[in-house]
């Protein structure tokens, strides 16, 4: 396994090393302690409700929230375990994923009839353009999926869905701008006509207050009794989200949520506020302009990005994005063989770069601290003068590196423009380098056997 | 240490904390204690102004309380809305023509229904207007600018979709040279600020900008939606290091949300809100008041 992807398992088995710089603050003071008093869950409770008020999550959520992990964490699972502090950062984890999950994207269809599915939201919070990504996840899935044009009130609304339709290659039903009741019902006759098994209705954005669009909504409800009614949700959103989402819900009963816009840096508390509040599953997430981009929500990933964790995702993202997979077989093969040469530490290096600025890299990935990588702190120059050296080595040189005596070295600060002490260096991170793979591949297997435990508590 | 040192340490450490609390007592009065503080807290964190503006709006406050003597909590509520108030500058937006209007964004937030309202405020002040529809990837966005345009009853320029912004917005302005127009408001596609490539293309409409109409003066205007939460911060500080925001419009102000953010980004950044959205009729654009703003929150 090459080093990208064994960050993506270390990041993922180590999730909870990896929170907030303010997080892991508290919780190196908690380390330090073999038992946690209620002082200390008290002081590290304060740091997490910070945390996720930052996020965005809602002052009364949070609230039940930190007193209802005060009470897990302060009992006996946490006073009388070994590593409290470990314990500390997985309940609030587990909390959170619990509350948001379990993941769950079923939707639901009509076994006989036409399926109709309702889209419900504010403005701006992306319904139309959702209407076309799960038109598209549908079609995927085999159906034949219609979708209504019901916003007869922005500008131009019929014509963006008409637009998104066609890029879909999804039919549009449209009848102006006449009543949505009207326009529903209507559409549902023509799906089963045209062998449509879906209707998407894209209503018009609008705001939970106002009384008289909420009950037009309700006379779509009516009229087309939707197998579905979600509401999407834009996971930029505030301390609101949960007025919004709770006065939809009480009008319409909801049957799940999707949350939009999760492509930017937003930790998206506003996911825990309206799981809170409705007990809705979020279905899906919104990750892109594209209309293939549509995601199923996952519980934990959401809950490392309220934590903080978010970039740790993304990175992984792009780690696998950026590697190839042959490629990394073969290195993981070598590393087992302790076999990995200083031609595959080039290798390795290429491709973390593709990645972005080593720096921006580095600091995303909580457990590879620069603390935890010692002498192997590199910057961007670096890397260039690394790759330098490395090309001024023989073949031979690459693969094994301990053929290279005092007049090899001098020769290969020459050929590279560096001097003797920067190829000193390189041979050293190299090692070491080979040493902490080496670590993380056996720690892995480690763990396989179940006796895996973090190292960093 | 000695026995001796230690007890006058200790004694010290007490002394200093019934101090402390002495003076807590004394500065909150009977009325005014740490709990009101706290129930102020949760207002201000409700309404999205985010834990740290929040904590500088507050420890402000506890000063104001001491110097001021405030017993009240209605005094204290007025002494928190001051502090608020304060916070923002007090910039008006102001047109000298010719001028260049960039509208800029994330996606979903209002842009185009701000610029139709911006068109008919200017137009209605006598001010000769040209929209440009230099959104060319939304679907149908341009449409929705042209009915605006129609609403408002001024020109728009637009390309196809898919075309190039700039492009737009370079025929935008020797149009608005050609008809002598006082204003050119530019439509610009919603953008996460986190996708470089699209900020970069907002950056090449302000040198455009720049470049085609030296003597123009160009106001970035970045829209907020106010149900956002502690995101708008990161929004505002990207968007204005790309285009130089002059200032913000706040819109969707007729919901529940307060737009608290605001009051975060404007202690922060030291941006003005110049107009707030309360509706989506051509009218529903007001020039923003601070006081009324602060009134709302608390």
């Amino acid at each position: 396994m090459n080093l990208p992807c064994l960050l993506k398992k270390g990041v993922n088995d180590l999730a909870f090393e990896a929170l907030t710089q303010k997080l892991e603050a508290v919780f190196k003071r908690l380390r330090g302690k073999g038992k946690l008093s209620e002082a200390d869950v008290k002081q590290a409770m304060r740091e997490i409700r910070l945390a996720l008020l930052e996020a965005d999550v809602n002052y009364k959520v949070v609230k039940d929230f930190v007193q209802k992990v005060t009470e897990r964490a302060v009992g006996q699972e946490v006073m009388e375990s070994l590593t409290p502090a470990q314990q500390v950062i997985k309940i609030v984890h587990d909390e959170l994923v619990r509350l948001m999950g379990p993941k769950d994207t079923k939707l639901n269809f009509s076994q006989s009839k036409v399926s109709v599915f309702m889209m419900v939201g504010l403005q701006g919070s992306g319904k139309t353009t959702t209407c076309g990504k799960l038109g598209l996840y549908l079609s995927k899935m085999g159906k034949r999926p219609l979708l209504v044009a019901a916003d007869i009130y922005r500008p131009a609304a019929i014509k963006q869905l008409q637009v998104v339709g066609e890029k879909v290659g999804l039919p549009v039903f449209t009848m102006g701008e006449q009543d949505p009741v009207a326009i529903s019902k209507a559409a549902l006759e023509h799906a089963f006509r045209h062998g449509n098994d879906v209707v998407i209705i894209d209503t018009a954005g609008r705001l939970h207050i106002d009384d008289e669009l909420m009950e037009e909504l309700e006379r779509i409800k009516e009229a087309v009794t939707p197998n579905e009614i979600l509401l999407v949700v834009d996971s930029m959103t505030g301390q609101d989200a949960v007025n919004v989402a709770e006065t939809f819900h009480n009008r319409l009963h909801l049957t799940g949520l999707i949350l939009t816009k999760l492509d930017g840096d937003t930790r998206g508390g506003a996911a825990l506020s309206i799981k809170a509040v409705t007990g809705c599953p979020i279905k899906f997430v919104g990750v892109g302009e594209k209309l293939t981009d549509l995601e199923p929500f996952y519980p934990d990933r959401m809950a490392s990005r309220i934590l903080g964790m978010g970039d740790v995702l993304s990175l992984i993202e792009k780690a696998t994005a950026a590697i190839d997979q042959e490629k990394a077989r073969q290195l993981e093969e070598k590393i087992r063989k302790e076999e990995f040469t200083l031609e595959d530490f080039l290798e390795q290096i290429k491709q973390v770069r593709k990645m972005g600025s080593l720096d921006q890299i580095m600091s995303m990935i909580p457990g590879f601290s620069p603390q935890k990588l010692q002498g192997i702190e590199f910057n961007e120059k670096e890397l260039v003068h690394i790759e330098a050296i490395i090309n001024s080595m023989t073949k031979e040189e690459r693969r094994n590196p301990s053929i290279i005596n005092g007049s090899r070295r001098r020769r290969i600060a020459m050929g590279s423009g560096t001097s003797v002490q920067d190829v000193n260096r390189l041979l050293k991170q190299f090692e070491q380098t080979k040493k902490l793979m080496k670590q993380l591949s056996d720690l892995e297997k480690g763990r396989k056997k179940g006796r895996f435990k973090l190292p960093f508590f | 240490m000695g026995f001796f040192e230690r007890l006058k340490q200790s004694l010290v450490k007490t002394r200093n904390q019934l101090a402390e609390k002495i003076e807590g007592i004394i500065k909150f009065s009977a009325k005014i204690d740490e709990d009101t503080l706290e129930e102020l807290e949760e207002v201000l964190i409700s309404a999205d102004i985010g834990v740290s503006a929040s904590d500088k709006l507050l420890s402000q406050l506890r000063e104001k309380v001491r110097a001021e003597k405030i017993r009240s909590p209605e005094e204290l509520k007025e002494a928190l809305k001051e502090e608020i108030i304060k916070v923002f500058p007090a910039e008006k937006l102001e047109i000298v023509p010719p001028t260049i209007i960039l509208v800029v964004g994330v996606n979903g937030v209002g842009k185009t229904t701000t610029i139709g309202k911006l068109a008919y405020r200017f137009k209605t002040q006598g001010k000769k207007v040209i929209l440009s529809a230099a959104d060319t990837f939304r679907a149908a966005a341009a449409e929705q600018l042209s009915i605006w345009g129609q609403r408002a009853g001024v020109d728009v320029v637009k390309h196809q979709e898919g075309s190039d912004p700039a492009a737009v917005l370079f025929d935008a302005i020797q149009a608005g040279k050609a008809r002598r127009a006082d204003i050119i408001i530019c439509d610009t596609a919603g953008r996460l600020h986190t996708k470089k490539n699209l900020m970069e293309e907002l950056k090449k409409l302000y040198r455009v900008s720049e470049k085609e109409y030296p003597e123009a003066k160009i106001v970035s205007l970045l829209v907020l939606d106010a149900t956002t939460g502690q995101n708008a911060i990161a929004q505002a500080k990207i968007f204005k290091e790309a285009v130089n925001i002059s200032g913000i419009v706040l819109t969707k102000l007729d919901g529940t949300a307060k737009g608290g953010v605001a009051v975060a980004i404007a202690s922060e950044l030291n941006l003005p809100v110049f107009f707030i959205g309360v509706g989506e009729g051509m009218d529903d654009l007001e020039e923003f008041d601070p006081k009324a703003f602060a009134d709302a929150i608390l």
